[in-house]
């Protein structure tokens, strides 16, 4: 028999970006939230002031900021007709495990979406043919437009007091920002950050190709801030430990820097943290939530009732809790009906390792999304005609802080990996070797899913999360392109040694690690047969359950997604505000 | 194990450890005076193996002195103080896997679904070396830490490409479980055993424990001669 | 005395009717980014029936008063219930309950007998008070405002919770010796208006001797603790914290802050030079912050005509070699992240170093104090952030701290005499911190 809490307004399940921007947003209408966050409370001073961040070891190799797998995993299998074993050591999931959840170390690239990625379903059609499509790919529009967004993701910058350049500022196209974007109200809250010699070099040569180099929107400070919630930040320091390390000096965009503080301050806010939500619990006729239940850090098992519930957790988790909880119909790959757990997508990744001579690009100076870019082969930004896929990728370099554990394996093709030949190659590359990133567009499949595990259980004896997933034909024909184009680049930067590579040439793997971006699995759409929520993030079958962050994503961009996440967080807080408060029903009808 | 035994032993490790405040947090940011998140610190006293046996120890000095060998770029990796750090290590969470997920049947399955094994970083040491040292004695007549150095390297390089046998140990899977600690034990803060002097930071001219480059981030291209600096740092 | 020395982050104050959201302050900060929409939460508490406007200024002077900062256990999260622990040179003493519970608190009080304990520091039943209890400053308030006060407190909710206040050794246990301490360092005497000044400055005046008690903190004490009151506001040291000299003094003092600093400092809890940490910012969360724009100026006002404290030694020279140079390293590898190379810091986050004169104090137990143990800054509505220093007790040694704190005091202007190792040794034992290569493990 659970113990009972009084009944909220609102529970919130995982206190990251999502969870804390919904919570701010529905605690300033009035409303009474309880967050439960499976981590500890962390404090700047004592988790990870300078003094204790500066550590590789541990926050970096040993990934000490994130969920580990002994408690939470996934099982993987590239098709269906494998049996799935867990993933056991440490893995593209990158899960948060703390009040801030992936937000508190995450690397900070604050991106807006381009118009197409909400719509390449109809802008596809439309420009193409639905010829365009590979066979299987799942295409589809999300319900929200950019447009919809702009407001959100102005706010959620502002917030998060994002560093850059408008390249698009309403429907002027700026030279220096990302000509490409669509078109925004207001400037960056802050100017870019510093540069590099790094993205000095990508700069020159890719202009001089003809692309339309610009500084990647970072959630790093470039100056002090005071955002919107009065709360204040330092200016960055580029001190290069930033992705998987929490900030030491307030000035990563993080829940902790710029959302927390406030929310600790409301007397109808609290937090239950070191908990852990199994699932949410459904009225008898399962058209309601009732609330969750979670079990604390001493495994005794809770009820939290509540009139709202919202996931906010990470992608896989919120899949998962939408399984375990039974809302919505899962999906079914043998006869492609069902909602929940399908349309997974993931991040194509291709590129290029290039090596100077004589350079030194003192890459340990840095932060997290202190990078440069090219959107010219990005979503639609380019002529698709006579091609044979959709999609591209935006092309990057990342002067994020090179570490030496981390960089260790970063050699030329052939190099020995251990005695004084390697140590020579290492030594040089670690100056003069870097790589060229294509960050792609990735499009859901037939084949590619999540569903429970048959077999494999966490430590609470619920069923593992299951990913049925690799890459398709469309990843690889659009990493190809990609791949070339990083190489024609890398070449004009002047390195000596250009090594092409491609994640598609290979079959997917958890171990991968060209990215950690997985999308999908409860995404939102126009058609409760293809969609799990509807256009404002609302589950279409029980309707007082929110379903928060990239899980709602139908197809990921060529982009990080937070910014995106960020902003339909904020979407889906001014319908429940506005609406939901009064309505107490579908926001759209079924 | 079961969920308290793993909790318990995610508890112990450094990272995650659960702080003083837990449960509900409302009105205030829990804050104490003298209170930090600090890397597991070695005990004050003498220096002395906590996991090796003396021949386990030997072995992998050897090892990790064929892997970082010394020449005029540093030090050999046993100088170093890579068994030191390895030897911490295993000791701890990470020698027993405490992060890694280790329930459920172990299953061989394909290369993408990663290592399934049952055995934890301290159990592949163990049995691993076991197995390496009847090899070589079967082979060679001596453990591995009396072979010439171009025999040793010869036996690094067979568990590298997997076509050594060592029994219930994956030759493979070894070699890249030694290969990653020697190198973390030569590249690691000097304040968890290895990296002396601050060996490795200085051959690759990485600052080491410095947060702010404001100062420098303009000089673009320009060999920045940094004195690196230690989380610990008694030359401060 | 009344010095607390753990944070308190009270959320009874914030019942208070706060202004909350001001961020547009009074900044003067080139700040090439300053968000100008802040958002305030629409919640509005209305009163349920109109508030009693006796009652309301009784709240309001509770709050200048900081009752509820002493007399609250933050752990029972119930206001006004007592069971803090105050340090005292003299031993520990937990602060009463004062909820109106006729058994526990001062429910069966009359107001007679709350009257006389706060202007002679006499308890229900005769007994003499000790003076942690501020009964020297509150003896000088007016009888209206005694009057608001109780008619106040009579509306806070009962909390049963029997304390026994005394828990110091012998022979301070002897609360008749108070008598004797009352003779020598407590006069019973209302607050008088000068008539020379504005309306304004006295006001200023009465908030901060009477209500606010500051000199509690500010104000030297001789060694049985009682006032040196001809040397007001000019600085002490309790319990390994410097409260600085607040007088106009240049050298020692504020004397280079504007009125507009002032009233900054104690709003949002940090102005271009300082961030109030420790008891201070207690202080600012608890009390302060809750204050009205003109009191906060006419506090202002008043410590601006204070008799300037004694200027330190001049012509100061400043220190130079080895232990410089260490102490750059440090500075440069620990502390420039937050502080700035130029030592001017964040401002509202971190202290600007160039000309902080209480950083070139010669009292150096609260900058030793700070770098070892750490120090929250203020939270308060317009400065939500909360930053904090970090505890270096556990990285750095004595040598390095003491080199790295002179470092600071003698660069950019600065000038100021070295920290000694000893002097952090010393700190290091009290405050129980573990020696460098350990956890820092404070006594709890």
């Amino acid at each position: 028999m659970a113990n009972v809490h009084p009944k909220v307004d609102a529970v919130i399940v995982g206190l990251g970006w999502c969870g804390s921007l919904m919570a701010e947003e529905l605690t300033r209408a009035g409303l009474t939230v309880v967050a439960i966050e499976r981590g500890p409370w962390v404090e700047t001073a004592v988790d990870f002031p300078p003094s204790v961040d500066m550590d590789e070891l541990r926050w970096d190799t040993r990934r000490a900021m994130l969920l580990p797998p002994a408690i939470e995993t996934i099982t993987f299998r590239n098709d269906p007709t494998q049996k799935a074993l867990p993933a056991r050591d440490w893995h593209f999931n990158e899960w948060g495990y703390n009040v801030g959840g992936s937000g508190t170390h995450w690397a900070g690239m604050a991106w807006r979406f381009l118009p197409f990625d909400f719509q390449p379903y109809s802008m596809t059609v439309e420009r193409y043919g639905a010829a365009q499509f590979v066979d299987g790919l799942i295409v589809q529009d999300w319900g929200v437009t950019y447009d919809d967004l702009e407001p959100f993701y102005d706010r959620f910058e502002k917030i998060a007091g994002v560093s850059g350049k408008a390249g698009n500022l309403k429907g002027e196209k700026i030279p220096g920002g990302n000509i490409f974007e669509g078109a925004r109200s207001d400037e960056y809250p802050l100017p870019p950050l510093k540069t590099t010699r790094l993205t000095d070099l990508f700069c020159e040569a890719s202009a001089s190709l003809g692309y339309h180099p610009f500084m990647v929107p970072a959630g790093q400070t470039s100056a002090a801030y005071t955002n919107p919630l009065g709360v204040r930040m330092g200016p960055c320091t580029y001190c290069g430990y930033c992705m998987y390390y929490g900030c030491g000096n307030w000035s990563k965009s993080t829940p902790n820097n710029c959302v927390v503080p406030v929310l600790m301050q409301r007397k109808n806010f609290s937090v239950l943290t070191e908990s852990t939500v199994l699932r949410a619990n459904l009225a008898p006729d399962g058209k309601t939530a009732t609330g969750v239940t979670y079990v604390d850090k001493d495994n005794k098992t809770w009820e939290q009732p509540a009139d709202i519930v919202v996931f906010s957790a990470f992608q896989m988790q919120n899949v998962r809790l939408m399984l375990l909880s039974k809302i919505g119909k899962p999906y079914d790959h043998a006869t492609g009906e069902g909602v929940v757990g399908r349309a997974y997508s993931f991040q194509t990744v291709s590129g290029a390792n290039i090596f100077f001579e004589n350079e030194y690009l003192n890459q340990f100076i840095g932060a997290g999304a202190l990078s440069a870019q090219i959107d010219d082969f990005n979503g639609d930004n380019f002529d698709h005609t006579g091609m044979d896929f959709i999609g591209g990728a935006g092309i990057l370099v990342v002067s994020r802080g090179a570490r030496p554990i981390g960089n260790a394996d970063f050699l030329p093709p052939g190099t020995p990996r251990w005695g004084s030949e390697w140590k020579k190659a290492y030594t040089h590359s670690f100056q003069n070797g870097t790589f060229i990133f294509g960050q792609g567009t990735s499009f859901a499949h037939k084949d590619a899913y999540l569903d429970l595990d048959p077999e494999y259980k966490d430590i609470h004896g619920l069923p593992l999360l299951r990913l049925t997933y690799d890459y398709n034909e469309n990843d690889r024909r659009s990493a190809k392109l990609i791949e070339d184009k990083s190489v024609e680049i890398g070449k004009k930067m002047g390195a000596k040694l250009v090594v092409a590579t491609n994640a598609t040439n290979q079959h997917a793997s958890p171990y991968q690690l060209a990215s950690d971006h997985t999308n999908g699995g409860a995404v939102m759409g126009l058609d409760p047969k293809t969609s799990a929520l509807n256009r404002f993030q609302q589950s279409w079958d029980v309707h007082n359950v929110f379903v928060l962050g990239a899980s709602s994503f139908p197809n990921n961009a060529g982009y990080n997604p937070t910014g995106t996440v960020g902003a339909l967080t904020l979407w889906t807080a001014k319908a429940i505000i506005e609406t939901y408060l009064d309505k107490r029903g579908p926001l759209v009808a079924n | 194990m079961n969920r308290r035994q793993i909790l318990a032993s995610m508890a112990a490790l450094a990272g995650n450890a659960s702080t003083a405040q837990a449960a509900e947090l409302s009105g205030e940011m829990p804050w104490e005076p003298g209170q930090a998140k600090v890397p597991p610190l070695p005990d004050p006293g003498p220096d002395r193996l906590v996991f090796f046996t003396l021949a386990e120890a030997e072995a992998v000095g050897a090892m990790a002195d064929r892997i970082i060998p010394a020449d005029d770029l540093s030090v050999g990796g046993k100088e170093a103080g890579c068994v030191r750090f390895i030897d911490r290590e295993l000791a701890g969470p990470y020698g027993r896997a405490a992060t890694q997920y280790r329930l459920g049947r172990f299953v061989k399955g394909t290369p993408e679904q990663g290592i399934q094994s049952p055995l934890a970083p301290a159990d592949r040491y163990r049995l691993g070396l076991a197995a390496l040292d009847r090899h070589c004695r079967a082979a060679h007549g001596k453990g591995y830490a009396a072979l010439p150095p171009a025999e040793q390297d010869k036996v690094l390089s067979a568990m590298e490409a997997g076509t050594l046998d060592l029994g219930v140990v994956d030759a493979k899977e070894m070699f890249e479980q030694i290969l990653q600690n020697v190198r973390e034990g030569f590249l690691a803060d000097p304040l968890y055993g290895g990296n002396k002097d601050l060996v490795s930071w200085r051959m690759l001219g990485f600052p080491g424990a410095q947060y702010d480059f404001r100062d420098v981030i303009d000089l673009k291209g320009k060999k920045l001669d940094f004195v690196p600096v230690s989380m610990i740092d008694k030359t401060l | 005395m009344t010095l607390r020395s753990r944070a308190l982050l009270a959320t009874a104050a914030l019942s208070l009717c706060l202004p909350l959201g001001l961020v547009a302050s009074a900044e003067t900060e080139p700040a090439p980014v300053q968000t100008k929409d802040v958002d305030t939460p629409q919640v509005v508490e209305a009163p349920k029936t109109a508030p009693d406007p006796a009652i309301e200024r009784g709240r309001y002077i509770a709050v200048a008063a900081d009752c509820v900062a002493c007399h609250s256990n933050p752990k029972s999260g119930k206001p006004f219930s007592g069971g803090y622990a105050l340090e005292t040179p003299f031993g520990t003493l937990l602060s009463s309950n004062i909820t109106s519970d006729p058994e526990t608190g001062i429910g069966r009080w009359t107001e007679a007998e709350f009257t006389r304990a706060l202007r002679e520091g006499l308890g229900k039943d005769g007994q003499h008070l000790y003076p942690a209890m501020p009964y020297t400053s509150y003896t000088k308030m007016s009888d209206q405002d005694v009057h608001d006060l109780w008619l106040y407190m009579k509306t806070v909710p009962p909390v049963r919770n029997a304390v026994v206040t005394n828990q110091l050794p012998f022979p301070f246990n002897i609360r008749a010796l108070l008598m004797g301490w009352n003779l020598l360092f407590f006069e019973q005497k209302r607050f008088q208006p000068r008539a020379d000044k504005s309306a304004a400055w006295n006001r200023g005046a009465y908030l901060s001797d009477a209500l606010a008690h500051c000199g509690a903190c500010h104000t030297p004490k001789n060694i049985l603790g009682g006032d040196k009151s001809s040397e007001a506001y000019q600085g002490e040291v309790l319990q390994s914290w410097y409260a600085p000299d607040i007088t106009p003094s240049k050298t020692g003092g504020i004397g280079d802050w504007s009125k507009d600093d002032i009233v900054q400092y104690l709003k949002i809890g940090s102005n271009r030079m300082a961030v109030a940490s420790g008891p201070m910012a207690e202080a600012v969360t608890n009390s302060t912050q809750h204050l009205t724009d003109a009191d906060l100026a006419a506090i202002a006002d008043y410590l601006q005509t204070l008799p300037p404290g004694p200027a330190t030694e001049a012509p100061r020279t400043a220190v130079t070699g080895a232990v410089m140079a260490q102490g750059k390293r440090v500075f440069d590898a620990q502390c420039k992240a937050c502080h700035a190379s130029d030592g001017t810091g964040i401002r509202h986050i971190t202290p600007s170093f160039p000309g902080n004169t209480a950083i070139q104090s010669n009292e150096v137990a609260g900058i030793v104090r700070t770098v070892l143990a750490g120090g929250r800054g203020a939270i308060t509505a317009e400065n939500p952030t909360g930053a904090a220093m970090p505890s270096f007790a556990w990285n750095l040694s004595d040598q390095q701290i003491a080199a790295a704190l002179t470092y600071i005091r003698n660069s950019w202007s600065n000038r100021a005499p070295p920290v000694t190792a000893e002097a952090v040794a010393s700190t290091r034992k009290t405050l129980n911190l573990n020696a460098v290569g350990r956890a820092p493990h404070p006594a709890p």
